[in-house]
């Protein structure tokens, strides 16, 4: 059963996150990227980590994307959807992505680790949210704390940014 | 004949209770979105003098058939010039949030000791936030395929309300997992039975208070100290996310990405037949979610005082369900009475509201409830 879940959830994702790149229109690839998002929370959930599946939905799909597409729906469509396929910018993006996937599978081969097979997770018996809470404050807490102060001071800088603006 | 054990087969029990749980609550949540369209028109027929629908059944009880036979039969309408794709798929965007929330809330206590909740998720809460801010969507695709000025309108006004508001929908509740110590909706609701409800903490079967008196059941009643400090942030909070809460169902006093004075009908100005109703029924849809999601949340969900849960027999299983949407029924009541009493607010009134008043006091409330919480247990 958890083998056909996952079989459908990343079929469907790698199926949306293809469309993201290949649509012509911006509103049918933000579209794509809020399925593509869904099935990989989808694809958390079947491996018992409710809780940041649900948070991939509710940053992810229910926030960002949301501005996004406020953002694209004030913008010239038309002009986006007429543009020309630039033939040497596709060749040249394959290639690039062609390399990667080469480097990518020479990397993880030669990696002594790729070929175990690691032991399933232990239960504790508490919701997932507890167990992320607990590692996050005891055994990261300071990298935890130092992002934090890097969000807060982009905040900050993107307030009086836009403020600036403004004027 | 094959015995009847296999239907009670641990895995197979869970997909045909929760199988059967769906169907039951879906249906009777339809006939209440149904039943809160008439409710709607009568109570705004009473607030301004009128008689409201009476020609179809006894008080126009067989209205709500009425006027779905009426939108069934209609045209179904596309304008040129819209996306199509995006046009058709826009209304069940918006109704199939509203409809998921559902899942989470637990409706009642339990029956036959089979859990009254569709999905006992730990992280019920998050499910609720994270499916509703979903919704977002088929208002905003509507506006945007419809390929007209008024519904786009609607569209961007719609997206950037649910955001201003969401932050402190989802802030104002962090004090209750704070005080509760779970996600679990089911938790929170057995945390409110045992130490009263978040908005009336008068009654308690642990921890022992002031004016105290003792049922002949062994249940407790009265105030306690602990509770009745930590009433203060829970109360400020009540008041945040009742009001997000309209916000974010999109009702008057905020109703403005439809305001039809302005925008004529908003987002979904462009629709017609079934596919209006579905946007007219995914509204109260998300509404009566809301009015769960409140109930569960601060008004003690299943529970009343003095009232045995579902595993001392199947009648007051019954009772706490019946309990639950008689609170529900409530919390509609008020939405519709608040409809028809405030006027509109103005689109940037509404925007200051949410990010100079709200958004702070939701944050100040936490820091409250984190310095009583560090008091009372110091």
């Amino acid at each position: 059963m958890l083998t056909i879940l996952f079989w459908v959830f990343s079929v469907l994702m790698l199926a949306s996150a293809a469309a993201v790149v290949l649509f012509r229109n911006p509103v049918n690839s933000a579209m794509s990227l809020v399925l593509t998002f869904l099935a990989l929370a989808a694809l958390f959930v079947t491996l018992d980590a409710f809780f940041i599946g649900i948070i991939q939905i509710l940053v992810y799909a229910g926030a960002v994307m949301v501005l996004f597409l406020f953002i694209i729906m004030l913008l010239d469509l038309k002009a986006e959807t007429r543009r020309r396929l630039n033939i040497a910018a596709l060749a040249g993006g394959l290639a690039v992505l062609g390399g990667f996937v080469v480097l990518v599978t020479q990397v993880v081969r030669s990696l002594p680790s790729s070929a175990e097979h690691f032991p399933p997770l232990a239960r504790t018996g508490y919701p997932d949210a507890y167990e992320i809470g607990m590692t996050l404050f005891s055994g990261f807490n300071l990298p935890f704390q130092v992002i934090g102060v890097l969000l807060l001071v982009s905040t900050v800088g993107v307030v009086v940014l836009s403020r600036r603006n403004l004027r | 004949m094959p015995s009847l054990d296999l239907f009670f087969q641990p895995e197979i029990f869970l997909v045909w209770t929760a199988t059967l749980k769906t169907v039951v609550i879906l249906g009777l949540v339809l006939t209440m979105v149904a039943y809160s369209v008439w409710a709607e028109r009568k109570v705004s027929a009473f607030i301004q003098d009128r008689v409201g629908p009476n020609r179809v059944g006894w008080a126009g009880l067989i209205q709500p058939i009425a006027d779905g036979v009426k939108l069934l039969l209609k045209e179904n309408f596309v304008p040129g010039g819209v996306n199509k794709f995006f046009f058709s798929i826009a209304p069940s965007l918006a109704m199939i949030p509203a409809i998921l929330v559902l899942a989470v809330l637990p409706f009642g206590s339990s029956l036959f000791s089979v859990p009254m909740v569709i999905a006992n998720l730990d992280i019920g809460v998050l499910w609720v936030f994270a499916v509703s801010s979903l919704g977002v969507y088929g208002i905003v695709l509507a506006g945007w395929a419809s390929n007209s000025k008024y519904p786009f309108l609607g569209g961007i006004r719609s997206s950037s309300q649910m955001i201003s508001y969401e932050l402190s929908l989802g802030l104002s509740v962090v004090p209750i997992f704070m005080i509760t110590g779970t996600l679990n909706l089911g938790e929170i609701v057995q945390y409110q039975v045992d130490h009263g409800w978040m908005v009336f903490p008068a009654w308690f079967q642990s921890g022992g208070g002031l004016l105290e008196v003792t049922t002949k059941s062994g249940s407790r009643f009265g105030f306690d100290l602990e509770q009745t400090l930590l009433w203060i942030p829970m109360m400020i909070s009540f008041v945040i996310f009742i009001i997000a809460m309209f916000a974010e169902t999109n009702r008057m006093p905020f109703d403005l990405p439809e305001a039809e004075q302005e925008l004529i009908g908003g987002y979904h100005t462009e629709y017609s037949s079934m596919r209006f109703a579905l946007f007219f029924l995914g509204e109260y849809a998300a509404m009566i979610a809301g009015a769960g999601v409140i109930v569960t949340l601060f008004l003690g969900g299943w529970s009343l005082p003095f009232i045995p849960d579902g595993s001392q027999g199947w009648f007051w299983g019954l009772v706490n369900i019946g309990t639950f949407f008689a609170k529900v029924a409530a919390v509609i009541f008020f939405f519709l009475w608040v409809r028809w009493t405030l006027p509109r607010f103005r689109f940037d009134q509404l925007m200051h509201l949410g990010w100079y008043v709200f958004f702070e006091v939701a944050l100040v409330n936490i820091f409250l409830t984190a310095g009583l919480l560090a008091y009372l247990q110091s």
